[in-house]
């Protein structure tokens, strides 16, 4: 059969199925059709099982700018709780204040992510802790004297042997450390969540119409990619971007993955807690959720090697206000960081 | 005539042994006779040289199957629910096949 034979034949099908899967869902409070979104328990390896004085000293190695190479960045400085655990800017800024070419991704609900990265390049929390202190454009640490310091801080000394008796201080116990500190970065009470549970008054009527345009493939067909529970598909997409068309584009995930598909392809980020990580996309080109839809809207701007899974959309304003009011209720209540005293 | 004869059974005969075996992508998973590829870092099927693969998409959203393997280099594009691309394996050896788009998705055909 010709491929566009099959592809008339079978756009009936495809239709009707993607009509079962807007229809799956009753849009009422605590119904069976909504549970896939509730998170698991969060899932951490075999061999980094967390416990409170891993966390602990993840939470102080987080924290500590002494970590990085001029003393002054720690994981925080882009992955600030005051900012959604992100920076606020359009894209990073590491050594020496240099602008970096992506954004902060957030640390939350990290935990449930298959693979990390923008580009996909780090497969576990413990693996992706290392990068960013590794690169000389952002923490630029100099690992040999890192190890040093931990080792002569007798703060450090004792928190580590009480956290990882079995393992000495170096690049494995410092990544397993912050891997289960970030475990503890989670977003799974929100109104969201509460009305998925059963909360009746948890989501206004606003916010489940726009969870309708969310997930009705000829509306927002935003489910598409940010699939349940974590609203991420743990996928790559290139979204067409504006940034795209410049002359030297950022390939994104096609750098580790050589495959036309993703040329300009990055990783589809959660949306839980999203109205906090402003601003928006791997290039931090949108500054507002409404700009953010305004762009699913157009289809993507720059139409080249586009997601086949991105569609120009026909949203009312009033549904493209339901759907920003929809994913400003996937934030959980803030609840205060207490900050680490550091070890002298 | 009788060697022609002979020529054709002989041809008949090899391309009767090449079989199509069907895997499916589903739940972003791999699938094969119902089975889900569970990636233990063995070959997770086992085929026969000549023999072709289809796969299916049963997902609601695009898949693509590709290999960056030495033994079979291929990408097959990206395509929705309820199509599939096929491809012959003509040489042996291990070939790692994963979706771009969903990188959790993997599974390894060994060749032989």
């Amino acid at each position: 059969m010709k491929t566009s034979t099959k592809i008339l034949f079978l756009l009936p099908l495809i239709i009707f199925s993607n009509t079962v899967l807007a229809s799956q869902y009753v849009f009422k409070s605590g119904h069976a059709s909504l549970q896939k979104w509730i998170l698991p328990p969060v899932p951490y390896p075999e061999d980094n099982k967390p416990n409170q004085a891993r966390i602990d000293l993840g939470k102080m190695l987080f924290f500590d700018p002494r970590l990085s190479g001029d003393g002054n960045m720690s994981c925080a400085t882009c992955h600030n709780p005051m900012f959604g655990w992100s920076d606020g800017l359009p894209t990073g800024k590491g050594f020496k204040s240099q602008v970096l070419g992506r954004a902060s991704p957030t640390v939350i609900n990290t935990a449930y992510a298959g693979i990390l990265m923008w580009d996909g390049r780090k497969r576990s929390l413990e693996d992706q802790a290392l990068g960013p202190l590794e690169a000389k454009v952002e923490m630029h640490a100099d690992f040999d004297q890192l190890i040093s310091f931990l080792k002569s801080n007798e703060g450090y000394i004792k928190a580590f042997k009480t956290a990882y008796p079995n393992l000495p201080i170096g690049k494995e116990s410092l990544a397993k450390a912050i891997a289960s500190y970030e475990r503890t970065i989670i977003s799974n009470n929100s109104p969201f969540d509460r009305w998925v549970k059963g909360d009746k008054k948890a989501l206004s009527k606003k916010e489940i119409n726009g969870f309708k345009v969310f997930v009705d493939p000829n509306k927002g067909n935003c489910v598409v990619c940010h699939q349940a529970p974590n609203f991420t598909d743990d996928g790559f997409h290139n979204i067409g971007l504006k940034s795209f068309a410049n002359s030297n584009p950022d390939l994104g995930r096609y750098a580790h993955r050589p495959v036309r598909i993703l040329k300009g392809a990055f990783k589809t980020p959660t949306l839980r807690d999203i109205k906090s990580s402003a601003p928006y996309f791997h290039d931090g080109s949108a500054e507002t959720l409404a700009a953010v839809v305004d762009h699913y809207v157009t289809g993507g701007e720059v139409k080249s090697n586009l997601s086949p899974n991105m569609k120009s959309l026909t949203l009312s304003k009033k549904e493209k206000e339901a759907l920003v009011a929809f994913m400003e209720a996937l934030s959980s209540p803030a609840t205060p960081v207490t900050l680490p005293i550091l070890p002298l | 005539m009788k060697q022609l004869l002979s020529l054709f059974f002989l041809f008949a005969g090899a391309f009767a042994f090449a079989e199509t075996i069907d895997v499916y992508q589903k739940d972003k998973q791999f699938v094969v006779k119902g089975n889900t590829i569970k990636n233990k870092g063995t070959p997770d099927i086992t085929i026969k040289q000549g023999d072709v693969v289809r796969f299916y998409n049963d997902d609601e959203f695009f898949h693509n199957v590709f290999s960056l393997s030495d033994a079979k280099l291929f990408d097959l594009g990206s395509y929705p629910k309820g199509e599939y691309r096929e491809i012959e394996f003509d040489q042996k050896g291990v070939v790692e096949i994963e979706c771009a788009i969903h990188p959790n998705m993997f599974m390894s055909i060994e060749v032989k």
